[in-house]
Order: C-alpha cells, then sequence, then structure tokens
C-alpha cells in the first residue's frame, strides 16, 4: 500500500523497469522535471476509474499508456451502439458487452505491464469506501449527480484526491477535489462548489440533452493530465480550481473555488438517490400509465385515442409513433389541441417528460383521460418495433 | 455594461444567447436584472427565499462572490460575470 506525501505517493522499495518498459516510456523519462522519479511514482500508483464511458474512455487509455501500475476499471454497464458516437474504447464487435470486459481487454493489449482490476459493478453507499480504500487517488467519469457525491464524499472520508470532469453538450468542467497540499491541508470537494444537486430534471443527462463526440475526449484528457501530475508530483494540480470549456465558442476560464468553512463535514456515507430526489420523482404520482403492448392493442383495435409527443422537434426526427408534437416546454399554449374526451397518449423517449406533462395538465387545467406510455418511445423500440432506432 | 456569461444548461430560457450585458451595479442587480429580462430564468436561479440556488455559483472575474462580498459584490463595465450551474454528464 502506498502513502501520501507532499501530495504524491512513495512506496518503500524501489522499484525498476524492465527494457522494453524503459523505451516504452522514454518519451517520459527525457522530460527533465519528470524523468524515471515520476515514471516510477506512476508505476507504483493505484488509480480507481469510476465509469468507463465517454470520459473513461480518453481516461483509461492514457493513464494505461502512461504506465499507471495499478488501475481499477469501475462499470455495470454493457456497450450500446449510441456509445461509439464518443466512448473510443468500444468497437462494433463489443456492444452488449459489458464495458469492463471490452475495456481490459483493449487495455490490456495497449499495454500487458498494467495491472488492470475489473469491478462489473455500480459504485454505492454500501460498497464505496471498501472499494476506494485499494486506491491512490479516484477519477470521476460518471454520468450522474448521486454517484458524483457519493465519490466525492467517499474521497474525503478516506482522504484521497478526486479528478473530477464533466460535460453538457458543448461544456465541460475539471477540477481536482480534496487534493491533499504539502501542509497537509485538503483543497475544497465538490460539496464546496455545489452545497446540493439541482432538482431531478433540470438539468439534463446526457442522455437526455445529448453531448458532441469530441467533448469527453477533452475533458478526460485533461482529466488524465492532472491525474499523472498529482501522482508523479509535478506541476501545479488544477486544485482549488475549476476549469471551464465552452467548445461551442471556444472560450475557456480557469475560476478560484474555496473551501466551504461553514458547510457540515462528511463523515458518513448517506442514500445518495434520496439526497438528489431521486427516489421521490422517478415517476409522477397518480398518472395513469399505460404499456406499450396495450398501446399495441389499441392501435390494432377501432378505438378512438388521440397520440401526443412531448419531446422536441429534433427528436421525433430521430424516432416517432406518429403522435402529434407537442414539446413539453410549449404545452399550456396548445391546450387547445388536446383532446378533453377521448383517451389521450402521451409518450417522450423514456417516460418521464410525459409524466411531468400529464401531471402539470391534470393539476392546472383538470384533464382526466390522459395516460402516460411506460416506458416511452424507448420501450416501443425494445418490445414492439425493433426496426426503430433508439437514442 | 457588465457581462454576463450565461451556461449551456440554461441557454434555453435566454433565447439560446451565450452572453448579455446588464447596467447592474452589484451581483445581486445584474442577476435580478437577467431574470426580469427572461422570467423563466428566474426558478432556476433562486429559491422559494430569493437566496442564488446551492447548485449554481456565480463568479465576478475569476472569483467566487462568496470570497468577496456575496450577492452585493460591485460590478462595473469591465465586469465579467460568470454562472455556473452544476452538470453531471460523462459517461452515457
Amino acid at each position: 500500500m502506498s502513502r501520501i506525501h507532499n501530495g504524491a505517493f512513495e512506496t518503500a522499495g524501489e522499484v525498476s523497469f524492465r527494457k522494453e518498459e524503459l523505451e516504452r516510456y522514454s518519451r517520459h523519462l527525457i522530460i527533465p522535471e519528470f524523468n524515471i522519479a515520476g515514471q516510477r511514482r506512476l508505476k507504483q500508483s493505484r488509480v480507481l476509474v469510476v465509469g468507463t464511458g465517454g470520459l473513461g474512455s480518453p481516461i483509461l487509455s492514457y493513464l494505461t499508456a502512461a504506465g499507471v501500475g495499478t488501475i481499477g476499471i469501475l462499470d455495470f454497464d454493457v456497450v450500446d451502439e449510441s456509445n461509439l458516437q464518443r466512448q473510443v474504447l468500444f468497437t462494433v464487435d463489443d456492444v452488449g458487452r459489458p464495458k469492463v470486459e471490452a475495456a481490459r481487454e483493449r487495455l490490456h493489449a495497449l499495454n500487458p505491464n498494467i495491472r488492470l482490476i475489473v469491478h462489473n459493478r455500480q459504485l454505492t453507499s454500501d460498497n464505496a469506501l471498501e472499494i476506494i480504500d485499494d486506491y491512490d487517488l479516484v477519477v470521476d467519469g460518471t454520468d450522474n449527480f448521486p454517484t458524483r457525491y457519493l465519490v466525492n464524499d467517499a474521497c474525503v472520508i478516506l482522504g484521497k484526491p478526486n479528478v473530477y470532469g464533466s460535460i453538457f453538450r458543448f461544456e465541460g468542467q475539471v477540477s481536482v477535489f480534496n487534493y491533499r497540499f504539502e501542509d497537509g491541508s485538503f483543497g475544497p470537494n465538490y460539496r464546496d462548489l455545489f452545497p446540493t444537486p439541482p432538482p431531478p430534471g433540470l438539468v439534463p443527462s446526457c442522455a437526455e440533452g445529448g453531448v458532441i463526440g469530441v467533448l469527453p475526449g477533452i475533458i478526460g484528457s485533461l482529466q488524465a493530465n492532472e491525474v499523472i501530475k498529482v501522482l508523479s508530483d509535478v506541476g501545479q494540480p488544477l486544485a482549488g480550481r475549476l476549469f471551464l470549456l465552452d467548445a461551442l465558442g471556444f472560450e475557456t476560464r480557469t475560476l478560484k473555488i474555496h473551501t466551504d468553512t461553514d458547510a457540515p463535514p462528511i463523515t458518513e456515507l448517506v442514500d445518495y438517490e434520496h439526497f438528489c430526489g431521486l427516489d421521490l420523482s422517478n415517476d409522477e404520482p397518480g398518472v395513469k400509465e399505460i404499456s406499450v403492448s396495450e398501446l399495441a392493442e389499441l392501435g390494432e383495435s377501432s378505438a378512438d385515442y388521440q397520440l401526443i409527443d412531448v419531446r422536441e422537434d429534433f427528436e421525433y426526427e430521430i424516432a416517432n409513433l406518429g403522435g402529434t408534437l407537442i414539446p413539453l416546454g410549449e404545452i399550456d399554449n396548445a391546450i387547445q389541441s388536446i383532446s378533453a374526451d377521448k383517451k389521450v397518449i402521451v409518450y417522450c423517449r423514456s417516460g418521464a417528460r410525459s409524466a411531468r406533462a400529464i401531471s402539470s395538465l391534470e393539476s392546472k387545467y383538470g384533464f382526466e383521460n390522459l395516460y402516460n406510455l411506460k416506458g416511452g418511445i424507448l420501450a416501443w423500440a425494445e418490445e414492439i418495433d425493433p426496426t426503430m432506432a433508439r437514442y | 455594461m457588465a457581462n454576463i456569461i450565461i451556461p449551456t444548461p440554461l441557454r434555453k430560457f435566454t433565447n439560446n444567447l451565450p452572453t448579455l450585458e446588464s447596467d447592474g451595479e452589484t451581483v445581486i442587480e445584474v442577476i435580478s436584472d437577467l431574470s426580469g429580462a427572461f422570467p423563466e430564468l428566474k426558478p432556476h436561479l433562486f429559491d422559494d427565499q430569493c437566496d442564488i440556488r446551492k447548485f449554481i455559483r456565480i463568479f465576478v472575474g475569476d472569483e467566487d462572490i462568496k470570497a468577496l462580498d456575496n450577492e452585493a459584490t460591485p460590478v462595473d463595465e469591465n465586469s465579467v460575470v460568470s454562472i455556473v450551474p452544476a452538470i453531471a454528464g460523462g459517461a452515457r
């Protein structure tokens, strides 16, 4: 087990390199301020990468290529066709395989000198401390608020640095949280920056809001660079600072962030789904539902019903069920288009937005004939029409 | 005229404008000015007690207003006010 010393990690005993390794890492070894001492620190370090997706792909690739000795790969997902636009670790042949397995194969081929540890599971409050304790540093390449707060809190409790990156459409954020300075003090953590998450539904995920494919490549590479700096103790890590990239306007900013001295100390892990309000809002209470198979039967019957699609027009172009398009944000202006008499089935991509639409229409206008298509157009593509594009 | 940088998730409330200008002389005047011009933005910036929401940080230049004078931090025509929300994307 390595220990933290002056922001870097040192282990008793000499780390040696074989000829093949010296040649592989030669471009590192000839950098005066990095040299074999930096390479040695990388080799003796243990890094956990949480999330093997858009950010995880470049992070894992560069850390493996750079010679970080032990790398933990944590994810519970399988490779999906829609991942390939940005998750460059994977190929067409990997679709349907566990991401961690596909990643391990690819990374082992890249650098067989690295010890790769696969965690094919979800990080939870029950296992996070035990998993993270085995590593010197954690890289946050996750895609949701509950896991980001969980990673942060576990790192704070265990005193590990957390190299953070996050993306949305064309915008990215990077920081090094909970960095231990030479005087033993710790830099700000994620909760110092954002004490609480936004309410569910306010900030869309990449799955809902989209992301330009190259952006995780940029942000994940910046995270990998910070990991290498922290591990090798070279340069000034992005601790106490937040880097922002707007790739659309090509604007960058580096802002100062501070420890919140009024914040309650983080001493234990909590229920992060509850903390982020997700256990309360997955489904709108009381909203009537219809399954995709019931809708398919309805379509084949002579029943009179109305179908309303509350997605955006650009989503409608990818796939649709022929419903009347009324985007969620415009629904208050289109009340007259919604039948108050016959059965009205409202749908979106996954069923979340349509549930919100129904809940709002019922409470504001007293509709009683609205049914939410359970699982949305994704469920329709999965169960009824496999030729339909999923996104 | 302070320059305000609008983050991507909030641009749908500002007619997709990435930057805006305000005559406000303090951060709260600038932010109130903004939410007055774009009423749909207001609930995303302020909570029920009219405090700036905890998943949004405001910076003047490169400094967090918490380290300055909070919402009373003065701004002038050279100030760049950044609104920075929590975003979570990364894996899927």
